[in-house]
């Protein structure tokens, strides 16, 4: 146990994130993603083989560090993130988001976190350090 | 079989030409609300959620230059390689400190890496991209490592 209330173990609250096609329209047009695999369903089903749209790998990225920041509040920082997709993730998806604490270093706490679908398979992992902060 | 000649070894390093952009509040609040953020700071448009970075790399150009699945053009920075078929590999950031409303920061992209490994189905490509995000002033913001494979 650290001085932060903190250990290896730990777990994040979980998140489930489902987004329809308006969040994944406003997300594409806020990133400036014109690719039509994320808005234009006919083109995805017969040109590109998938049976829907599909949500972006960097807003798989953000909700796990939106998890993170929760869990975090106030008391420290992201100091780090890596993150790589690993299966397709479709509108209608439920993306179920948790972490868990696996190190822990003085102030810095290292995270495992997924974003499993609602067949259970992972379609995004991700690592994350944080550094906790006294004062803050 | 090496895929990975000694020409594109030599591309190792090479990079483009720096981007300057801004970080407007509005621009912030809009990508939080579309993500589904509950941070007031971001929802405020404060600070930059780290993956906001991930849309000033998204160049802004004429629609008429856009590619038939509605993607802008790939990066130049990407080689010409033997193996066609390019796939995402995944992030990894460090954050020095956080973007905020009103910064303008610099963005200096280079291919930092190019290496094969045997795959279960032949050789993959695994390109190792580099993009630093930097105040005017050269502090840094954060740094990106962007893996491509081409298989």
């Amino acid at each position: 146990m650290s001085e932060f209330n903190i250990q290896p173990g730990d777990t994040l609250p979980g998140r489930d994130f489902k987004a329809d096609t308006v969040q994944l329209f406003l997300y594409n047009a806020a990133i400036w993603n014109p690719h039509r695999i994320h808005y234009d369903l006919p083109y995805t089903r017969e040109r590109e083989g998938h049976p829907q749209l599909l949500i972006d790998g960097p807003l798989q990225g953000d909700w796990l560090t939106q998890i993170v920041e929760e869990w975090l509040d106030d008391r420290g920082v992201l100091a780090a993130f890596r993150y790589s997709n690993r299966q397709a993730a479709y509108i209608g998806d439920v993306l179920t988001a948790e972490g868990r604490v696996t190190a822990l270093d003085g102030p810095v706490a290292e995270l495992a976190l997924t974003l499993r679908n609602q067949d259970g398979v992972t379609t995004t992992e991700a690592t994350a350090s944080v550094r906790f902060e006294t004062g803050r | 079989m090496t895929v990975l000649t000694d020409e594109l070894r030599a591309l190792i390093g090479t990079e483009v030409a720096p981007f300057e952009f801004e970080i407007t509040r509005s621009d912030i609040k809009k990508y939080a609300v579309a993500t589904g953020q509950r941070q007031r700071r971001y929802l405020d448009g404060d600070e930059a959620p780290l993956l906001f970075l991930f849309s000033a790399m998204m160049p802004v150009i004429p629609l008429d230059e856009l590619l038939p699945d509605g993607r802008q053009p790939d990066s130049p920075l990407i080689p010409e390689l033997p193996l066609k078929r390019i796939m995402a590999g995944g992030s990894d950031y460090r954050v020095h400190r956080p973007a905020r409303a009103g910064d303008v920061l610099v963005c200096r992209q280079k291919l930092a890496d190019l290496y094969e490994k045997q795959g279960g189905s032949g050789p993959l490509i695994f390109m190792i991209f580099e993009n630093r995000f930097e105040t005017l002033a050269g502090e840094p913001v954060v740094t990106e490592y962007l893996t491509r494979i081409a298989r």
